[in-house]
């Protein structure tokens, strides 16, 4: 490791548990600024914990978790993600019976500030606000490519292009660290390639950095620069992708599940 | 404590959409013709003519269930912020309602303000009320939340019933008409005029909303509050805006009933009147405007066209408005649709 104070993203001796269920066990764990890291893991290890651990959604009942070295631990979600952190969610979250680009406009909210009088009264800050807003969203559409679609109702887009909006809408955040809950789940081959792409520019072109959770091996190998290993709550190894691939514990840890055929 | 938020599941468990209802003919067109930012302008130009020239051909009867009405707009189009938008269960939202009014009828009688001094400590009281209820009930389910709105609306009649200077049981009466630049606002066609304007500021103001950073907020904590606190948002304060916008709205109805009527009386904010209210807002079709301006009339209006079937009508209206929800659960404006 390249030590603790050059990782973006710290975590340190994290316990999670419900009910006596350990769940997360003395996680240490980092991601550097401007990196694209992975985190795998078989079912139920604990991945999705460790990410609404990170956003606030959960609260650990011991450990430290830091972004640019300020505390994140007993912050609400909308404070974390106005901190700079954003996600999307393993399950399709979007807003039903909105558009795309409404969707999308929601990542815009934790960076403007009108209110309701204002908008009542159509101020000219208001309405300058507004069309910020819309730059802003309809930009991060574009940049998923998926900009054609914005007025369309986001639930009736074909399911690779609703991940997408996902991912805009955390872009629209403005975040320093992207967590993407199992992007690739639910999509074909192709879809699977553009998905590759869109994480290097998301790291390339904004210097987003990027922490995946993803269960295709191919894809994590390929995207990643570091990779952390989850099993039964425990972190059993962190390395580059060779040194995972050839980690005899990752191998072990896997066995018996399907990825390890893919893996092996 | 346990060291999860309770709403982190939830949402999980309803990932499967209602099959849309199927709109009815006529309305869709009327939605379809609304929809083109050409025709709804024209149209609003000409539902704002017919209403400046209703007085001319309404009878002096018609002309106050007309002005009723459009205080209903006004009420209706604020509990949908609240239920609509923000998707928040409201039993008590007469107690707005009976905030503006008293408010007003106090300081005028007992304290001998101006009329138009009144109006910004009536929709700060309100807004201060709006902040009693919401606050500490943000954190609940649905289900208590409307136990508590209901009890909230319960302890304003209730007090209002009991103070003195709420004129106990009888009420306040002698509220003095309002004078605007030497002119006293007192007949029922001044009246009906002043609603109208109400009705439209309402109906602008909450148009504006809707497309606004706050009123996509609403919407974003209705349909998902954990994908939109991940986004950024903070849901208790969105819902308070709610609640406090809901609060603004009802006080300024209340007001304006109260130097309209020149008495108040806990009767006029009783359970039954929020929830007339609330039914208006779900018949029209919660969060859609102009269904909910259309449930307004239709509330109002219904029973008084009924009138010819005597004692029957009210269980005629009843009846009528179940089959409408049996039919159109989502109300009956339409949602919108690719
Ligand atoms: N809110 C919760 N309440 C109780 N148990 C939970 C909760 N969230 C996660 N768990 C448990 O934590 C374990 C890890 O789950 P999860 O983080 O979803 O795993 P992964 O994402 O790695 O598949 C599972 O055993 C799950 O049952
Ligand atoms: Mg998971």
């Amino acid at each position: 490791m390249s030590g603790a104070q050059k990782m973006l993203l710290n975590l340190s001796d994290v316990r999670l548990s419900f009910a006596g269920n350990t769940v997360l066990d003395h996680v240490s764990f980092g991601v550097a600024g401007g990196s694209i890291a992975s985190l795998i893991g078989p079912n139920g290890a604990g991945k999705t914990s460790l990410f609404n651990c990170i956003t606030g959604f959960y609260r650990p009942q011991s450990g430290s978790i830091t972004l640019g070295g300020e505390e994140l631990l007993r912050r609400k979600p909308h404070r974390v993600t106005q901190m700079g952190i954003a996600r999307t969610f393993q399950n399709l979250r979007l807003f039903r019976e909105m558009s795309v680009l409404e969707n999308v406009m929601a990542g815009q909210h934790c960076r403007t500030r009108a209110g309701a009088i204002s908008a009542v009264l159509r101020l000219p800050s208001q309405q300058r606000e507004e069309r910020e807003i819309r730059k802003a969203s309809e930009e991060c559409l574009d940049f998923v490519g998926i900009l054609d679609e914005a007025d369309r109702i986001a639930t009736t887009l074909a399911y690779g292009h609703q991940r997408r909006v996902e991912i805009a809408r955390a872009l629209a955040t403005q975040p320093k660290l992207l967590l993407l809950d199992e992007p690739a789940a639910g999509l074909n081959a192709g879809e699977k390639a553009t998905l590759i792409d869109l994480i290097r520019r998301i790291r390339d072109e904004r210097g987003v950095a990027v922490l995946l959770i993803e269960h295709d091996m191919g894809l994590v190998m390929k995207v990643s620069e570091r990779i952390s290993v989850l099993d039964h709550g425990a972190m059993i190894s962190e390395g580059r992708p060779d040194e995972i691939r050839a980690d005899p514990k990752v191998i072990e840890a896997y066995l018996g599940q399907d990825e390890a055929e893919e893996l092996l | 404590m346990l060291p999860f938020k309770t709403a982190a599941r939830r949402a999980e468990a309803q990932d499967n959409d209602p099959a849309p209802a199927r709109p009815l003919a006529g309305i869709t067109q009327l939605q379809q013709w609304f929809g083109r930012p050409a025709t709804f302008r024209g149209a609003m130009a000409g539902i704002v003519l017919l209403l400046i020239l209703g007085p001319f051909v309404f009878s002096q009867y018609i002309t106050v269930i007309m002005t009723n009405a459009l205080l209903y707009v006004v009420l209706c189009l604020g509990l949908n912020v609240v239920v609509g938008k923000a998707g928040l269960l409201d039993l008590g939202y007469a107690a707005f309602f009976a905030v503006g009014a008293y408010t007003t009828g106090i300081l005028t009688l007992q304290f001998g303000w101006n009329f138009w001094a009144s109006i910004p400590v009536a929709l700060v009281a309100a807004a201060i009320s709006g902040v009693i209820i919401g606050g500490p009930t943000l954190r609940l389910r649905s289900d208590y939340l409307a136990i508590v709105t209901l009890g909230f609306g319960e302890i304003v009649r209730f007090s209002a019933r009991n103070l003195e200077i709420t004129g106990a049981a009888s009420g306040l009466s002698g509220i003095q008409q309002p004078r605007l630049f030497g002119w006293t606002i007192d007949s029922a066609v001044d009246f009906y005029y002043v609603f109208v304007v109400l009705a439209i500021g309402a109906v602008i103001a909450s148009i504006r909303l809707s497309d606004s950073r706050i009123g996509r907020a609403w919407l974003y904590v209705r349909h998902d509050e954990d994908a939109a606190e991940a986004m950024g948002i903070n849901r208790v304060a969105v819902k308070l805006a709610a609640y406090v916008t809901g609060a603004i709205y009802g006080a300024i109805g209340g007001i304006f009933f109260a130097v309209n009527l020149g008495a108040i009386s806990p009767e006029s904010f009783s359970f039954e009147q929020s929830v007339l209210i609330l039914m208006a807002v779900i018949l029209g079709g919660m969060g859609k405007i102009p269904g909910v301006i259309l449930g307004a009339f239709i509330i109002v209006l219904g029973p008084e066209l009924l009138r010819d079937l005597g004692e029957l009508r009210l269980l005629v209206f009843a009846i009528g408005l179940l089959l409408i929800m049996l039919f159109r659960p989502s109300g009956i404006w339409p949602g919108r649709t690719q």
